[in-house]
């Protein structure tokens, strides 16, 4: 089971008060991209197994969408920060560092 | 005028804790920045309670001013009082961004009351309601069962609950048969 902190309301939250809203820190490709960049956009996703960056929902809770830095493979949740962020901040690279040295994601590490 | 009645109609069980349909409550859902100081202030006026801090209900008698998000607050009032209070609301916040609206008959209020009430919500809410992490004032969004609720902790035995009418009857049942059930015997 999967406890996340909300940084907006500051409760730990129990995954059943959350929803899922995938990959964070996507770059929109909208009208006048082309087409690849339009499907990479729609619909490839990375699918990691460790270090993985995700939007999260407080649905149940304050409502608020946050970004969770977590492992996929072991749930141990690294950070979570505002989702008005457009890359994870220094603190939450510095967090995961700490944990995961060689970690890296997309262009990240 | 229509006879506005609850929607669990008064339902009351007895027992060492008792769940007890609060019948006709006044809410007035406010959406704000809630760090506005005219906000917090039209608040104290229609109320009579002090901004309450994240996660708190500020209760002052029979009303409460309760703290649901960052920009969204919740208004107890008694159920006649909510069109005076959303008239004072749209005259001092006239201009600015915010939204205020009469949610009274959307809800239901009970309350939970007794030895193990809080043993009562534990079981059904994915909430640590030991009260040394759940104190008197603390106020809560999360779920039920299955079901969206809030609830806040007025006293160290007593428990009161928010829900959509809609869905007041299984919240209702619910807390009748958590608290039928008894205590497990962790809190106390």
């Amino acid at each position: 089971m999967l406890t996340l902190h909300c940084p907006y309301c500051g409760v730990d939250a129990d995954e059943t008060d959350l929803h899922a809203g995938g990959e964070a820190h996507l770059t929109r490709f909208g009208p006048g991209a082309s087409d690849d960049d339009f499907e990479g956009y729609l619909f490839t996703r990375k699918n990691p197994k460790g270090v993985h960056f995700e939007r999260w929902r407080h649905a149940y809770g304050c409502g608020k969408w946050f970004l969770a830095a977590r492992c996929t493979a072991t749930l141990e949740v690294f950070a979570t920060y505002s989702a008005q962020t457009v890359a994870p901040p220094a603190d939450v690279r510095a967090a995961i560092t700490a944990k995961r040295p060689d970690w890296s994601w997309g262009d990240l590490s | 005028m229509s006879n506005a009645i609850s929607a669990l109609e008064g339902r009351a069980v007895a027992g060492d804790v008792t769940v007890t349909d609060m019948g006709l409550q006044g809410m007035i859902s406010l959406r704000g920045d809630l760090s506005d100081k005219a906000l917090t202030k039209v608040c104290k006026t229609v109320t009579g309670a002090d901004a309450p801090k994240p996660l708190q209900m500020a209760v002052a008698g029979p009303n409460g001013f309760g703290w649901m998000s960052p920009d969204e607050a919740l208004l107890l009032v008694p159920y006649d009082a909510v069109r005076d209070g959303l008239t004072s609301i749209n005259n001092v916040l006239s201009g600015q961004h915010f939204l205020a609206s009469n949610v009274s008959d959307a809800r239901a209020h009970i309350v939970v009351s007794g030895a193990y009430a809080d043993e009562v919500i534990a079981k059904v809410a994915p909430v640590d309601m030991h009260p040394d992490s759940f104190a008197i004032g603390d106020f809560r969004r999360s779920h039920l069962g299955q079901v969206a609720a809030a609830f806040w902790k007025s006293d160290a035995n007593t428990f009161h609950v928010i829900c959509f009418r809609s869905v007041a009857g299984y919240v209702f049942d619910l807390l009748a048969a958590s608290a039928k059930a008894g205590p497990v015997g962790y809190t106390s």
